[in-house]
């Protein structure tokens, strides 16, 4: 029989709106949406080669507990009960010594997030962590310091903008298929795109101009375009009167950040960035000075974020056509309330009260504790400070590889008394884990609704299209599982996902049915505006945009510390990671299809500086910093900055049961050194100083 | 391409290789096989500025088709209705002729099922109305595929609609 089933694929975060065909139990093809116009009905290669990830016999195929030493692949299945009940007896007598604050759960964030941070208020431990602080922490740092939303909470128009700013965010091959639309359409009706990268992405071959900055400078670039904005009063002067607090200050202290001073910093010709600030300027307010995806490169991120944030702000751009504009949820669109969460129960009172990571409290008072600080999970394993960390419930997420410096990783994992994970394929940690308990893929299962904010807010479905294939479960199922052995079962009033779905429309009058035809319900038929002179609802205390932050100060770091020049000897390189469209983070290089299309990672290092070291196109080099080192094939050439040398994230699998990702590449986490951003709560990323040395072959 | 075109806007193309992966997917064709294909050239330098371009490649169906006439079991037959250049699985030997005698190597082997395989353009979806299924997945829209005419009836009214636009704003009739 032909079914035709509309619901969100999970090939990457982003989540695209899709529309499967099943025929006896079998996906026969995956597309677009047809009822979300920028889908334009078409798919990413990841999600395309979705079917390839369920029918892979190199997935995880049931429950299994580790038999031989962490790491070595030796393990055994068990059912569901064995696996669930020997987790609960573990986990009682590690609580006994060390109480349920022992327990860390740590999840790239997805549709059951509700679901995992009831578990922790349940048994009692304040440590919940996402995936999303290690990747941009400082990005929703920075958005709350100046607008009082998180990153989350606003977004870009990128259909409507005449002219788009993107220091590195390679849209291009980062994708979000309406985005890219969206902004494809824009280019095509005549809109600029400037792209500002180290290196030559894809969208820099796309982009109106590309300029070619020094690795990490683009801080003092940004301060630079602001000077002239200020300097030739090329700002929105009625938007920053009305809305922003701070410009006075924020001139003074740009002052000294003159182009020619940026040039020597980043290489920029001064005449180019005074362009870019005039015609910028010249469509103002639909333009973009984008924030970024990823932000997690420097120690100094905050700032730097902060930077695009305020030029968004002088331009006027925030809710504005063509600019940024704030994210609309039910109560815009005229819901009273919006989704009912099972996090929001009364909980028992929590005995300790202080979280492992110091997120929102002493260590890291302004860090968003929705997300915690995931990159200091190792070094707190280790130090044991404030208190010993025991138990890891690790759902679909990876720090392994996902934070700086693979052997403090390591080290860590290894200390801990249980890991419990739960994943699709044998992930880094997942192959270090004690008990397994594999969840269903994205086309195996239905998931709670999603509600997505936005001009147009609309609450999607994910639905199961065809039956596990494995003797896997979803999310949802697992977690009640759990939490019945715990004892606490009753904050989990269900026993199917109908169940879910009702609890959480139970405010909302949107009935389950009114997603069957499209797999979505929207909340409002037309764009979502805010009056620009009056009725913008920024988050901040004094409801403007506050460039001198009230956040911040109030917390001792200074709003504008003067700018400090990146220094590095001559003879080393900077060390930058990034993404392709094949493949998303560490989860999809031993995907059969995606693997044949991109195998292994490649070292790219400028032309002139490979010649100084005697390294040929497609010589092995190593690579090596204080955190360690790897050898993989150079790539020579003219397209990056003599400074920087680049690779992507996502390689170097160590797993053996993923046989087609095994050994390839080199992961990135092998190389970058432990630095953070410790005020916004990123790690830094693309700071590691890096020595590069051909390998002698022997003729 | 028999009655058909398929056509590459490399202004929209981002070198994703979707095309490549849903024919793939869609088909169950295993790795070290790919139907049509993506070819891309570049990012690189072009007078300083930094450029790529790329054309898809699928079968190309042709009215004179080496590997029709190369195969001995006449397991390649061309259908009447629109000319395109298919495969009949059960006749296939898996001689490899018209591997070796199509120009541009199109045909491809599937070691799984040991037999010549062959973009044929999704006959099964055009019957049903659909583009083939690497034009509908392209994200960007950069691939088309119609009638010849049609397609360029298209191409030239949007050319011209817009040149005429352009002068109606300068003034010009």
């Amino acid at each position: 029989m032909r079914k035709i089933i509309h619901t969100l694929c999970f090939m990457c975060s982003v989540r695209c709106p899709i529309e499967v065909i099943v025929e006896d139990d079998k996906v026969v093809s995956i597309e677009g949406s047809p009822y979300v116009p920028a889908m334009k009905g078409g798919i990413c290669p990841k999600g395309a080669a979705a079917t390839a990830t369920l029918n892979d016999s190199e997935r995880i195929q049931g429950p299994m507990i580790r038999t031989g030493p962490r790491g070595s692949g030796q393990w055994k299945q068990v059912g569901w009960d064995e696996a669930l009940d020997y987790t609960a007896e573990r986990c009682k007598k590690i609580f006994e010594e060390y109480g349920s604050r022992s327990a860390v759960w740590a999840e790239r964030t997805n549709l059951i997030t509700d679901l995992s941070k009831t578990f922790q208020k349940a048994i009692g431990s304040p440590n919940h962590i996402t995936h999303d602080a290690i990747c941009k922490g400082s990005l929703n740092t920075a958005c709350r310091s100046i607008v009082g939303y998180t990153d989350g909470g606003i977004s870009t128009d990128w259909a409507n903008t005449r002219h788009v700013i993107l220091y590195g965010r390679n849209i291009f091959e980062s994708i979000d298929v309406k985005a890219v639309n969206n902004l494809l359409d824009a280019l095509g009706k005549g809109a600029k795109m400037t792209y500002i990268d180290p290196r030559v992405s894809i969208t820099a071959a796309k982009s109106t101009q590309y300029l070619m900055i020094r690795p990490g400078t683009d801080l003092a670039l940004n301060y630079a375009l602001m000077n002239i904005i200020i300097k030739e009063n090329l700002y929105d002067a009625d938007y920053v009167n009305r809305w922003v607090k701070g410009f006075r200050e924020l001139s003074l202290f740009v002052k000294p950040y003159t182009p020619e001073w940026a040039e020597e910093e980043t290489g920029i010709p001064a005449g180019d960035i005074i362009n870019l600030a005039r015609e910028a300027s010249a469509v103002k307010p639909s333009v973009i000075f984008h924030y970024g995806y990823r932000a997690s490169h420097h120690p100094t991120e905050i700032y730097f974020r902060r930077s695009m944030i305020i030029l968004n702000a002088l331009m006027g751009s925030i809710e504005a056509k063509g600019g940024v504009f704030i994210k609309k949820g039910p109560k815009d669109a005229g819901f009273s309330k919006g989704f009912r969460k099972f996090s929001d129960q009364e909980f028992p009172e929590m005995e300790e009260t202080r979280r492992f990571d110091g997120c929102g409290q002493e260590k890291y008072p302004i860090v968003d504790p929705a997300h915690g600080v995931g990159s200091i999970f190792s070094h707190a394993v280790l130090s044991e400070d404030p208190y010993p960390i025991k138990v890891l419930f690790n759902f679909r997420f990876d720090p392994l590889y996902s934070n700086p410096d693979y052997q403090q990783n390591l080290k860590a994992l290894k200390k801990l008394e249980l890991i419990v994970s739960s994943d699709i394929s044998f992930g880094g940690t997942t192959s270090l884990a004690d008990v397994i308990l594999p969840e269903s893929t994205f086309l195996e299962r239905s998931d709670p609704l999603r509600m997505v904010q936005g001009l147009k807010p609309a609450i999607f479905r994910r639905i199961s299209c065809v039956p596990p294939r494995y003797d896997t479960k979803p999310g949802w199922w697992i977690v009640k599982q759990l939490a019945e052995r715990f004892g606490v079962g009753k904050f989990f009033p269900y026993n199917s996902i109908e169940d879910i779905w009702e609890y959480q429309l139970a405010d909302l009058g949107i009935k389950i049915e009114d997603f069957e035809k499209k797999g979505f319900v929207s909340l409002s038929d037309e764009a979502i505006w805010w009056d620009r002179k009056d009725k913008i609802k920024f988050k901040t205390p004094s409801g403007k945009i506050e460039l001198v932050s009230s956040l911040m100060e109030g917390h001792n770091f200074p709003s504008f510390p003067p700018y400090q020049k990146l220094k590095i000897e001559d003879n080393k390189f900077r060390l930058m990671v990034g993404r392709c469209a094949m493949h998303t983070n560490v989860a999809t290089q031993n995907n059969p299809y995606l693997n044949e299309l991109m195998p292994e990672n490649v070292l790219w290092i400028n032309e002139k500086r490979a010649k100084s070291l005697g390294i040929e196109n497609d010589d092995r080099v190593e690579i090596e910093s204080k955190a360690g080192k790897g050898s993989l094939r150079a790539f020579v050439t003219d397209m990056i900055h003599p400074e920087a040398v680049f690779m992507l994230h996502g390689f170097g699998h160590q797993e053996i049961k993923s046989t087609r990702s095994y050994k390839k590449g080199v992961a990135d986490a092998m190389i970058q050194e432990y630095i953070l951003d410790t005020i916004g709560g990123s790690p830094a990323l693309d700071h590691t100083v890096v020595s590069v040395k051909k390998i002698q072959t022997e003729n | 391409m028999g009655d058909y075109c398929i056509t590459t806007d490399s202004k929209k193309c981002i070198a994703c290789h979707a095309c490549e992966v849903q024919c793939k997917a869609v088909h169950n064709i295993p790795v070290g096989a790919t139907l049509g294909k993506i070819v891309v050239l570049g990012p690189k330098f072009v007078n300083g500025v930094p450029k790529m371009s790329s054309v898809f490649l699928p079968c190309f169906h042709c009215e004179e088709a080496w590997c029709l006439n190369a195969c001995r079991k006449n397991a390649i037959q061309r259908r009447d209705k629109d000319g395109l250049v298919y495969i009949k699985e059960e006749s296939c030997v898996g001689c490899k002729a018209c591997i070796k005698a199509c120009p541009w190597r199109i045909p491809q082997w599937n070691p799984e099922t040991r037999k010549v395989v062959k973009c044929d353009m999704c006959m099964e979806r055009i019957d049903q109305g659909k583009e083939p299924a690497c034009v509908a997945a392209c994200p960007t829209g950069a691939l088309e595929f119609g009638e010849p005419g049609k397609l360029s009836d298209k191409a030239r009214e949007e050319y011209g609609l817009n040149l005429l636009e352009k002068n109606l704003a300068a003034g010009l009739e």
